[in-house]
């Protein structure tokens, strides 16, 4: 693909200038040129009325032509528990399936797993099942291979991956193997219903920014997503899968990097990606010590502690407890943010949550554009009050 | 111990808007820093060298200003930068990127590890660490959060995971991305400032890395931007009015409405 001024017709009226997303092009000497980082995205094309801006794209396969099929999720596994991220996919690869009128897989590595017939009731037709003591743990190029292997020979057309730790070190090497396109951090997935091809959207610039991406010409389209950011759909409990059993036969069998131990990570009493009710302190809070009143109505409420990156930043509280764009992704039923002003990258792990209450002296702070109910004040004021008459309402 | 750490310099992200009534990029005042997450990768790097010994080669790719981004690395201890620039690359995804960052460490050759950081300030995906390791065939190791060893051709370090930290070990040459938690990156001294100064950067072409044009800029990209925009905020919102004491109490029977409390 390429793009150049066709000089004689460019005016050099600059009408292209204003309306490039990335500043790539510009006027000079009344005719107007793209610099390195252009994107060739067109914005300039639609603006220019000479018809100046010529972009050339090689012929592409229709994304209704190609031969790949179905909708695939990687059905990710730790100690034999499907995790949770796995059903908010499945939810969403059933819609997109059923958008382009094809199949939804699972593919599952690991060992007596179980509920794996519980993909079925939650949208899969198929999964595939790779069962075998050597996938007990993650090993990177087992999976990497089984992956592999399998995406060439079934050909999907899409693969969806939960953005988890694990997630984003392995589908990563899969998608270089195949050379494809791998959209990370989707928040937003939907289908094009002119080309078929898969929208992918997606924070950028830490949040600022929202991009929407496709992958025209290589297969599978692969994204992966954050847990939390879909929601997890009703099952069925008579539908079945086709569950189809694979081998490891020819596989490597010994992975080069070695788990020597687990630590489990025991600072947070209640882990803020699995709370219901998520309280959050911010650089409101001043120090650390004053992390207390978040606490105490943290306990109050049996919620879960949670920190914007500002607080972790200055080591308050682990990183463990970060919501946001570096941070973790949440989707409580509750959230209440004590001090946090709301930088787009913190508003973009937890604006989706059910009900938000934003407690902040400052009254023009960006959280309450996102808040459902404001409170400006004094938070060292507000919080102990709010915490006192919880308890008091609770007896 | 050859070590190479790969970094990228980056708009200082938080100043970047979209400006609703034109939809592009607001971009005045917005500098270029090293991503900050490549910091712990460079100051990682800088400390296993003063470990093990070695030297610590930092390689970036982008437009021919990114040079000054290496000299920062020398200034807290790197000893030498490879920018890897040509306008080829334009319009590289994190496929092609990675593609030719091992590209250009196949070409340094004689390495014993190559560290990166989590993932970058503006594209936020840590894609690149992965895809380089696949390309160079050697192993990944993510989210490190400290090293304990690298001895009889092997690491020994803790990653974080979801769960909590796994301790590990993978044979080198191995590529790692490294967490904040790994440690805390230095200021350059006086002397590391001269060094910069004077440093020789080394700087490759497409060319010079026998890099095939079909892999790497837009044609080499399966992904596409086609769209952007700002992110949309549809929620009603109601600030509660009065006293400290009316808002808490109004608060509070919107939380027993909800069956909260």
């Amino acid at each position: 693909m390429s793009i150049h001024i066709d000089a004689e017709k460019c005016t050099g009226c600059g009408s292209c200038e204003p309306v490039c997303p990335f500043g790539a092009i510009e006027v000079v000497d009344d005719v107007a040129q793209i610099k390195d980082n252009c994107n060739v995205c067109g914005a300039c094309q639609d603006a220019c009325d000479f018809d100046a801006i010529v972009i050339e794209r090689p012929a592409e396969e229709d994304a209704g032509d190609d031969n790949s099929q179905g909708v695939w999720v990687f059905a990710e596994q730790r100690n034999g528990q499907i995790k949770g991220v796995v059903y908010e996919l499945l939810n969403k690869g059933r819609e997109l399936a059923d958008a382009v009128n094809t199949e939804l897989c699972a593919v599952c590595l690991g060992h007596n797993v179980e509920g794996v017939e519980q993909l079925g009731k939650y949208g899969a037709d198929k999964v595939y099942l790779f069962d075998d003591p050597m996938l007990a743990q993650f090993e990177d190029d087992i999976y990497t291979q089984c992956m592999v292997d399998l995406i060439r020979e079934r050909k999907p057309r899409m693969m969806i991956t939960g953005a988890t730790a694990l997630g984003r070190a392995f589908i990563p090497r899969v998608a270089a193997i195949i050379e494809t396109g791998l959209t990370a951090d989707c928040t937003g997935l939907d289908i094009d219903k002119e080309t078929g091809l898969l929208l992918q959207t997606r924070p950028t610039f830490g949040g600022n920014i929202m991009a929407t991406i496709v992958c025209r010409t290589k297969r599978p389209q692969m994204s992966t997503v954050r847990p939390h950011v879909f929601k997890k759909g009703t099952p069925e409990p008579g539908r079945k899968a086709e569950i189809i059993r694979m081998i490891l036969d020819g596989k490597p069998t010994d992975s080069r990097v070695k788990l020597l131990e687990f630590i489990e990570d025991v600072t947070e009493k209640i882990k803020v990606e699995d709370a219901d009710i998520i309280v959050s302190g911010g650089r409101g809070l001043g120090k650390p010590e004053n992390f207390k009143v978040v606490e105490e109505l943290a306990e109050q409420l049996g919620a879960a502690v949670g920190a914007s990156r500002a607080a972790v930043d200055e080591g308050w509280i682990p990183y463990s407890h970060q919501v946001g764009q570096t941070g973790k992704t949440v989707c409580p039923k509750l959230y209440i943010a004590c001090g946090i002003s709301g930088a787009v990258q913190h508003l973009a792990g937890m604006q989706t949550s059910d009900t938000i209450v934003a407690i902040n002296e400052d009254p023009n702070a960006p959280i309450f554009e996102v808040a459902t109910y404001g409170i400006v004040g004094d938070i060292f004021e507000i919080v102990p009050m709010l915490t006192a008459k919880i308890k008091e309402s609770r007896g | 111990m050859n070590i190479v750490v790969c970094i990228k310099q980056v708009p200082s992200t938080t100043e970047v808007k979209i400006n609703s009534e034109t939809n592009t990029l607001v971009r005045e005042g917005v500098e270029s820093i090293i991503n900050p997450f490549d910091t712990y990768a460079i100051e990682e790097g800088v400390r296993l060298k003063e470990r093990f010994g070695g030297k610590v080669t930092i390689l970036t790719m982008g437009p021919p200003q990114a040079d000054i981004a290496l000299k920062e690395c020398i200034e807290v201890g790197a000893d030498e930068g490879i920018l890897v620039s040509d306008r080829a690359f334009a319009g590289s995804d994190t496929l092609a990127t990675s593609y030719v960052l091992s590209k250009a460490i196949e070409k340094i050759g004689d390495y014993d590890l190559v560290i990166s950081g989590k993932q970058t300030m503006d594209g936020d995906t840590g894609q690149v660490g992965p895809g380089i390791a696949q390309r160079l065939g050697i192993p990944f190791v993510a989210y490190v959060s400290r090293v304990d060893d690298i001895s009889d051709g092997k690491m020994k370090a803790e990653r974080m995971i979801d769960e909590g930290h796994e301790v590990v070990e993978a044979p080198v040459p191995c590529v790692m991305s490294v967490s904040k938690e790994i440690n805390v990156p230095r200021l350059p001294s006086l002397r590391g400032k001269m060094k910069a100064k004077s440093a020789q950067l080394t700087v490759w072409s497409a060319q010079d890395l026998g890099i095939e044009d079909n892999k790497v800029g837009l044609a080499g990209s399966p992904t596409f931007v086609m769209q952007i925009f700002s992110p949309k905020r549809e929620r009603q919102s109601e600030m509660l009015e009065g006293s400290s004491a009316e808002q808490v109490s109004a608060l509070c029977d919107k939380l027993s409405e909800m069956k909260v409390v």
